[in-house]
């Protein structure tokens, strides 16, 4: 059944707690190449049957009414997932 | 196998007994090991005292284990239980050092290892104990008192209880729910490594009511209930014997000073 | 023709090639004195604004600016509350101050407890924030408070949280409720903190408004106290903790928009984001810098940030501080000098550490892996000089910021709609019209009094709390006080409670506080501690209404008359304005929490029967006072005058109540408060499932009331207490030899599991229980 990916990500300007801790910890695994880490949500809405466009409009009004808070997060992709 | 108790299944702790208790057992060193974001070290410390052993402040970023007996891995939100609980923790320099230490190839080298809640989730992180914890089923933090019933006494932190005793400790956390594969789960309960179970209801969802489990070797417990939160008549969870009076915990801490005290666990 | 405002500086340390822009340097403020300023934006009043001018005899600089105005905001400056709290300075005893360390002024109060121990205790809001974002809002009150602990050189050891909320069944109440508690409960459990106690409350007065005080207490030693004064010229400036991002300076975007590339309108976030994993770490990371000695000074950064630091550490030390304002370390490379200065981030504070405690300060930062910078250092110039990359963007009388702000004596006058409203008494209302009478109505009447949202179990709630952490906590939620054991030797220990009444405040402002007094003070006796300090969140509405500012004239009044009267000083707190929504106040609601001590915990006395057989006592006398009750409040009914505090006999309960705990004569106390009597005999019964045989026949004649009023009035000064068989003879002479009523009105029956009124009703444990626990997992999930 066809998935519709909805990917959530804390606002630019917005503090990233787990993100600044796992920035922190990657270097001492080794992976020193990264000076950033912001983490997201990443949610998949199945669909039965075919997805319009009206149904993608819909994920993407869920997306920024409930899947995400507003006051510190965006909606940042909202697409159909190849199967 | 054991000493002799000295403070029985089921202790009724007062302070006269905390100078017998100390009596030859102050030499075990029981390591409690303090990650940023740890919250019980100092309660899993004073617990280790309580029993009469000597506790050793050990630093997630120490090379050494300073030659402790046994390791406790206390509760708390190390590194915030950002990404996932314990996940940044399992790669501290000493985690690594109590990963091997842990896994000796002969027995009496292994290194008795108890992690409590965030503790548990850490070695399951590092592989030492199988499966994992998500958020509790209600998806709430839930701080209550929890009866556990002791399903296996053959460990080195379980000694002190009798089989099938049920004991009563503080349950605090907000991803509490032990999961694994069927697979897992069964090996697990085929080889009696269900170390506590959930009686009277199951507070998170925990798969088959587990709330701790130990390896193979009887070594290495984790459980996600609080033992040091139950060591101390007073500051404890309500008992039969009256009010915050409960002290079911003290046993995880007598045990393996018996242990260490008897050489084999 | 006036200049554009010069744009700021997104040239930071982490983009040393970043070209820069113009300054608004205080040469240039000099030579450009017709430039317009945004001083209206920022929230400055027009002769708050020609009073800048006039102290610094030039227009100010953009940073400049940034300063004066959040320093000068009523938030930081207590401008309309000033005059009026000075009565809790003048109100004080020599004999009051006895036990004070620390008084009002610095963080936070400091309370000598005896054996070289001492206590500090502060209580703040996070109104506001907590209704935009509750989670977050309420993650950063509780961030807040324990930072001012922290930084009077303290161990944080316990939190507590007022919080109310606008009717149960709102659609919004239970977003606030949800987000509020997790919110907590996230940040206090994350540090460690066992959550020990509170309040909350349901009315729809707080709909838009919700209140969420939070408290916090911390622990040390007498030679460890900490002030925040910059002293020692010479000495260091270090900024460590979290970064520096643009959070919490919404009005201040002002200074955003104009300073960037006109394509690029800098973005700041519209809440603050709570990192608690940080604030563990600063905590755990300070308590070694104390230890190791190697800071003079240390404040937190709180509302006002950098501003506020500076200027305060500046003024209240040595006098003078330069600093450099490039080396602040920034999560936002954008953000210009005034938001910096400005910005209210999280999990930051500032020291001052001498020249040759640098390396060990270092080291100690290095280790727990807290960031830092060392900004400037002390002198005694009695200037505040910072610097933008070399050039003077600040430089100020560090006094005229932070203390010598405007204060005003605002207008007030006693609303014309209370005499109406106080003529309007409960009884004989329409409301009163079903007054319950016979067994089944007062039987029914009981189940809808405890299962009502204010006086339910709230279990839901402190449940999501961590209580154990730390292993000292004696009592907890839903005793009567926390309390929290200091030293482990010898047991010595604190209890706490907060209390305030909106409803009975409302309807007599001056009463009402010291109602909210009288209520914690007296909680905290009947878990055995002696009364000794007080702290306050005064959570008002607009000071510019002079009816508001009336009732908080009133508040003020009442309380620091109440605090002589039973000794106990005021120490600290905080005062919150505006909570209004449309030109409707909130009830006036001083939040007033008192820290009792302890000889030993141990000794504590729990609320809850366990003993089978052990007889019950109602100390202190009931008169027909339902008005603003939690009855009255069920029936819609809000008139009348509250209860009469008699502070004289409360001093007098919490003396039998301390005693008696120390002797071992009671077993169990619950004070009688909201819900009255009929409140503390089901709450006493529930804890312990532990039922009882009660008597109402011989209190109603010498009383001369009815069972009903009995049940329901919220007469003050009264406590249930539970007598051993064997104590009963001592206790009641006790109570005699000190004048004060006492009646046995019953006996803990352990097998009955049932609270039997005798010769009105029973009902069984499990039917209470059932109401008293279901409301909120009803409403909340």
């Amino acid at each position: 059944m066809p998935r519709i990916v909805v990917d959530v990500m804390p606002k630019p300007e917005i503090l990233d707690p787990q993100g600044k801790a796992i920035v922190g910890a990657l270097p001492r695994l080794g992976f020193t190449s990264f000076s950033g880490v912001r983490q997201g949500k990443r949610f998949e809405l199945t669909v039965d049957g075919e997805v319009t466009a009206e149904i993608l409009e819909q994920a993407r009004r869920a997306g920024t009414t409930l899947l995400s808070n507003p006051v510190i997060e965006d909606v940042v992709n909202v697409e159909l997932l190849a199967d | 196998m054991t000493e002799t108790p000295l403070i029985g299944a089921a202790p009724t702790f007062s302070t006269g007994s905390r100078a017998d208790a100390a009596q030859g057992l102050s030499g075990a060193r029981i390591g409690v090991i303090t990650f940023p974001g740890t919250l019980d070290d100092r309660d899993a410390a004073r617990a280790v005292r309580i029993a009469g052993g000597t506790a050793v402040a050990l630093w997630h970023a120490d090379p050494e284990l300073a030659g402790v007996d046994a390791v406790i891995i206390p509760g708390g939100f190390s590194y915030g239980d950002y990404l996932r609980a314990g996940a940044l923790s399992r790669f501290a320099p000493l985690m690594e050092r109590i990963i091997q230490a842990a896994n000796a190839r002969t027995a009496t080298a292994r290194l008795p290892v108890l992690g409590i809640c965030n503790g548990f989730q850490i070695l399951t992180e590092s592989h030492l104990l199988p499966g994992s914890m998500i958020k509790n089923d209600h998806l709430k933090f839930a701080c209550l008192d929890a009866k556990l019933r002791v399903e296996n006494n053959a460990t080195a932190w379980t000694t002190d209880y009798l089989p099938g005793q049920e004991i009563t400790v503080p349950l605090k956390n907000q991803d509490g729910q032990y999961i694994a594969d069927e697979k897992t789960l069964d090996a697990l309960e085929a080889e009696g490594l269900v170390t506590f179970r959930y009686v009277g209801g199951n507070p998170n969802g925990s798969r088959r009511e587990i709330a701790g489990i130990s390896n193979a070797a009887g070594n290495i417990v984790g459980l996600m209930p609080h033992p040091e939160h139950a060591v101390e008549s007073g500051y404890g969870p309500d008992a039969a014997s009256g009010r915050s009076a409960g002290t079911d915990g003290l046993g995880f801490f007598t045990s393996i000073l018996n242990t260490l005290v008897g050489g084999t666990k | 023709m006036s200049q554009p405002i010069p744009v700021a500086n997104p040239a930071v340390n982490q983009h040393p090639d970043t070209p820069k822009f113009n300054i608004d340097t205080v040469e240039h403020a000099t030579g450009t004195p017709d430039t317009e300023l945004p001083w209206a934006e920022l929230g400055l009043k027009d002769n708050e604004y020609r009073r800048v001018v006039e102290i610094l005899g030039r227009r100010p600089t953009a940073a400049e600016l940034a300063m004066y105005s959040v320093m000068w905001s009523e938030h930081c400056s207590y401008k309309s509350s000033k005059n009026h709290l000075r009565q809790f300075g003048d109100k004080v005893t020599d004999e009051m101050k006895e036990h004070l360390l620390v008084g009002i002024g610095e963080n936070a109060g400091v309370v000598d407890i005896g054996d070289g121990w001492a206590v500090t205790f502060k209580v703040e809001s996070h109104n506001h924030p907590s209704f935009v974002e509750p989670y977050q809002g309420a993650a950063t009150g509780v961030g807040g408070i324990v930072r001012d602990i922290i930084s009077m050189g303290a161990r944080p050891v316990a939190v507590m949280d007022p919080l109310r909320f606008g009717a149960i069944d709102h659609p919004d109440t239970a977003r606030l409720v949800h987000g509020i508690v997790s919110g907590i409960g996230g940040y206090g459990n994350s540090l460690g903190l066992p959550n020990i106690g509170g309040e909350v409350v349901f009315d729809s007065v707080y709909q838009g408004n919700p209140l969420v005080n939070a408290l916090a207490v911390g622990v040390l030693r007498h030679e460890d106290i900490r002030l925040a004064n910059a002293s020692g010229v010479g000495n260091r400036v270090v900024l460590f903790g979290a970064r520096t991002g643009g959070d919490g300076i919404g009005g201040a975007s002002v200074l955003a928009s104009e300073s960037f590339d006109a394509g690029k309108p800098s973005k700041r976030p519209a809440v603050q984001v709570g990192d608690p994993f940080v604030e563990k770490v600063l905590i755990e990371c300070c308590l070694e810098l104390f230890k190791a000695s190697v800071v003079e000074g240390i404040q937190d950064l709180g509302a006002a940030g950098i501003s506020c630091a500076t200027s305060e550490l500046a003024s209240n030390g040595d006098g003078g501080m330069h600093v450099e304002l490039t080396k602040v370390l920034l999560r936002d490379p954008t953000l210009t000098p005034g938001e910096i200065l400005m910005s209210e981030s999280q999990e930051r504070m500032m020291a001052v550490v001498t020249p040759e405690n640098v390396g060990a300060f270092e080291a100690i930062l290095d280790k727990w892996a807290v960031e830092y910078s060392w900004l400037g250092e002390v002198t005694d110039t009695g200037r505040l000089i910072i610097e933008w990359d070399g050039e003077t963007i600040v430089d100020v009388d560090p006094r005229t910021v932070a203390h010598d702000g405007p204060v005003y004596d605002r207008p007030f006058h006693r609303p014309e709609w209370l005499d109406g409203i106080q003529a309007d008494g409960f009884s004989g209302s329409i409301q009163d019209a079903a007054r319950p009478e016979g067994a089944p109505a007062l039987r029914a009447a009981v189940l809808e009094l405890m299962a009502s949202p204010n006086m339910c179990s709230k279990d839901w709630i402190t449940s999501q709390y961590d209580r154990y952490v730390q292993g000292n906590t004696a009592l907890a939620m839903p005793d009567d006080a926390g309390v929290i054991r200091v030293d482990e030797e010898t047991g010595l220990g604190v209890a706490l409670s907060t209390d305030a009444n909106g409803r009975y405040s409302y309807l007599d402002p001056y009463e009402g506080a010291r109602l909210a007094l009288a209520e914690a003070y007296r909680n905290v006796a009947t878990s055995g501690a002696k009364p000794l300090a007080v702290t306050d969140c005064l959570n008002f509405g607009s000071p510019e209404d002079p009816e508001v500012m009336w009732q908080f004239a009133e508040s003020v009044r009442g309380l620091s008359d109440a605090c002589r009267e039973l000794g106990v000083p005021v120490t600290g707190g905080n005062v919150s304005l505006y909570n209004q929504t449309g030109g409707v106040p909130v009830h006036p609601t001083p939040v007033v929490g008192v820290l009792g001590v302890f000889d030993d915990v141990a000794r504590r006395t729990p609320s809850g029967w366990v003993e089978d057989g052990q007889a019950i006592y109602l100390l202190g006398t009931t008169a027909d006072e339902l008005d603003g009750s939690e009855w009255a409040n069920l029936r819609g009914h809000l008139g009348g005058r509250p209860p009469k505090a008699d502070l004289d006999r409360e001093r007098r309960l919490a003396e039998i109540l301390i005693n008696a705990s120390r002797d071992g004569m009671v077993d169990s106390a619950h004070d009688l408060s909201e819900g009255g009597l009929a409140a503390a005999l089901v709450e006493s019964a529930l804890r312990f499932n532990v039922g009882a045989r009660v008597g109402l026949d011989e209190v109603c004649a010498r009383d001369g009331i009815d069972a009903f009023t009995l049940l329901f009035s919220e007469s003050q000064a009264r406590a249930v207490v539970a007598v051993p068989r064997s104590e009963e003879i001592r206790f009641t002479d006790m109570c005699t030899a000190r004048a004060f009523p006492a009646i046995r009105i019953g006996v803990v029956d352990a097998d009955a599991v049932s609270l039997d009124i005798q010769r009105h009703f029973t009902v069984p444990l499990d039917e209470l229980r059932g109401a008293h626990e279901g409301t909120l997992p009803a409403y909340f999930g």
